[in-house]
């Protein structure tokens, strides 16, 4: 096979190239010369994006897991694979984020030994090592098919529903404490983002963001792949999504009430601007577009709203981190361009293993299905009847 | 008993000396250019600045319970019986989750370093534990940095309070902010001109915002389980009892023909 040199890949070898250089400036000379941190600003990006929104957009995982395994929502089973390869990705990319980001990425292992059960940080360290075990393993049956260890296979298949459920906790759990990591913060994070209820948003969002990174990502599939698009399920997901978000925002605007902000958001300021940025593309516009009939039900609707939801938590996630912080810290942060470049070679990573892993390993429904008819003709018909049967 | 630091801005006359003791106790460079910073850093643990005639001194408010210790991850920061929050570099990773946290702002990294760790005014443990006052105390030739026992320090502000009414801002900081701390400030003008916002600080240690939800995951964690298998039970016995049921049905269909 020729190597065809396409826009894409040029993209991409700039990317690796700048990120590569920037790498190198980040552990030769220190987080001062790769970064625009200071003091009065510890946290930029590689928290903000890398961390926060990586492990957000990676919620797919436990979404889907849960609604195919243990809501035994069987027709959605086809997009349950790439979402764990996507999960599985984005936590072994926030991992390798950490290392940029820690100041002695040497001593990760630290809490291992050392605990603070008192820190969200611990917390967070233990569950999301945990978690990336637990997509590792339910990532698994789909290298071991693909090199035939039957007897292995069959071992994670008698443990997945454990498994499942252990992933859904854990998930719960270091998606919401990403959200409790500010509630120590009430003098320093801006007050149309600190809330007692952070923990509740981080949590609601991430579940949003998981379904329409299922969107996203199968929409791109159907597109790069050259795969049938599952609209069907899309437009399941879609409603779903549709619900989440509007819990979601009734949630927000209600705690705003309660706090006595909604005056604030109406009033001209840096802070107001942003809050509005992120509520018209995470909630308003979503919320609106969905409510059309003929946009939720086409696929380059789905897709279109499925973009805003995720740009639009993105801005909740750094406006967070970012956006809320800069009124105390006094004075404003942007990123340094090898900040940039670093986040910019993580991302390029992520897309690149997922278009490698869809090649080189049954992710997709298509060739797996072939394979199980040929292998056991008989269980197609059995589970046919059990699932027209399942809806009575 | 725990001891702590009073610091009285209206006796200061600015002369940092605490600082040049400071900076010897801590092996930190001290000179001309440095004394003039006015805010503290990774080479300057303490600071008195200036604004007009008044002089306030910044430092590390060593709390009762910090935010800075609650939040780290791998324990590396902690408050001693005797009052300092001490600090380990060996454990420390370098996540700045006790810069984010704390509510004055003191750890501070060493940017510039390649294997950073972070500084803070950590309150002379060593000597503290041998009984001595912190090196600012002993270099103040005027008494407004004084060590003590940190019950009856509180008291005698509350006496100089009392007796000169008209030299102080009528606010003790440190008694009750963040759920008080081992550094006790009195000064003669607001302490908001010298970054320090007693209204804005809540009377509460901050760790209890994050203690009310993390406490709560012993009992999710089970419950969530048995909540999650339950469903799942549910949701499959749903499908066998089906599946069962069409067996029979096609038995059925089976005997009769």
């Amino acid at each position: 096979m020729k190597f065809k040199f396409t826009f894409w890949k040029l993209v991409f070898a700039v990317i690796m190239v700048a990120g590569i250089y920037a790498t190198a400036v980040r552990f030769a000379q220190g987080l001062g010369a790769s970064t625009n941190l200071s003091d009065q600003f510890p946290w930029g990006i590689w928290v903000g994006f890398d961390v926060l929104c990586g492990v957000m957009l990676a919620a797919g995982g436990f979404t889907l897991t849960a609604a195919v395994h243990i809501l035994n929502i069987k027709r959605w089973h086809s997009i349950v694979r790439p979402t764990i390869l996507t999960a599985f990705l984005g936590y072994a990319l926030v991992s390798l984020a950490l290392m940029f980001d820690l100041g002695r990425p040497y001593r990760i292992w630290h809490p291992l030994i050392m605990r603070n059960p008192h820190s969200v940080m611990f917390e967070v360290a233990y569950c999301v090592m945990l978690y990336t075990s637990v997509l590792s393993l339910e990532f698994s049956p789909i290298v071991l098919e693909r090199f035939k260890m039957e007897k292995a296979l069959k071992i994670i298949k008698a443990v997945l529903i454990p498994l499942v459920i252990f992933g859904v906790i854990l998930s719960t759990l270091h998606q919401s404490s990403l959200g409790t990591v500010y509630l120590i913060m009430p003098t320093k994070l801006h007050a149309f983002w600190y809330s007692p209820l952070l923990p509740v948003f981080f949590y609601i969002s991430a579940i949003a963001v998981g379904l329409a990174m299922t969107i996203f990502e199968s929409s791109i599939s159907s597109k790069y792949f050259g795969r049938q698009l599952e609209l069907p399920i899309l437009r399941e997901l879609g409603r779903v999504l549709y619900i989440v978000l509007w819990v979601y925002t009734i949630l927000r605007f209600e705690d705003l009430l309660h706090r006595g902000m909604l005056k604030q958001v109406l009033v001209n300021s840096y802070e107001m601007r942003l809050f509005w940025l992120e509520v018209i593309l995470a909630m308003i516009a979503p919320i609106v577009l969905l409510s059309f009939r003929k946009l939720r039900n086409s696929p380059g609707g789905l897709y279109l709203i499925a973009v805003m939801v995720v740009l639009g938590f993105i801005t909740n996630r750094l406006n967070v981190s970012i956006t809320g912080m800069e009124g105390t810290a006094g004075g404003h942060y942007l990123p340094k361009w090898t900040e940039f470049a670093i986040t910019a070679m993580i991302v390029a990573a992520g897309f690149a293993l997922f278009g490698l892993a869809a090649k080189y390993l049954p992710i997709f429904p298509d060739e797996k299905e072939h394979d199980a008819a040929a292998e056991e003709p008989k269980a197609v018909p059995v589970t046919a009847a059990v699932m027209t049967n399942a809806g009575d | 008993m725990s001891k702590a630091l009073l610091y009285d801005a209206t006796l200061c006359i600015g002369c940092k000396q605490c600082e040049a003791g400071c900076a010897q106790q801590n092996k930190l460079p001290y000179d001309d250019h440095i004394a003039a910073e006015d805010v503290t850093s990774d080479h300057k643990f303490t600071t008195v600045m200036t604004r007009s005639d008044k002089f306030f001194r910044r430092l590390c408010m060593h709390c009762q319970d910090p935010a800075c210790a609650s939040v780290c991850p791998v324990g590396a920061l902690h408050k001693t019986a005797n009052g300092p929050v001490v600090y380990e570099e060996n454990r420390c990773m370098g996540c700045r989750y006790c810069m984010v946290a704390c509510p004055f702002g003191v750890p501070k990294y060493e940017w510039s370093k390649v294997l950073p760790k972070v500084q803070k005014c950590i309150m002379c443990p060593d000597r503290v534990a041998n009984g001595q006052p912190t090196a600012c105390a002993e270099a103040c030739p005027t008494g407004a940095t004084k060590f003590g026992e940190r019950d009856e320090l509180i008291k005698e502000a509350q006496l100089r309070l009392h007796d000169n009414p008209s030299n102080y801002v009528p606010h003790i900081f440190g008694v009750e902010e963040v759920g008080g701390t081992s550094v006790i400030m009195i000064s003669g003008v607001a302490f908001e001109e010298f970054g320090l916002s007693p209204a804005k600080l809540p009377k509460d240690p901050l760790p209890i915002y994050t203690y009310r939800v993390l406490s709560r995951i012993p009992d999710f964690v089970p419950l969530g389980g048995a909540m999650l298998g339950g469903v799942w039970w549910i949701t499959h016995r749903r499908e066998e009892v089906a599946a069962a049921e069409a067996e029979e049905k096609s038995k059925k269909d089976g005997g009769t023909r």
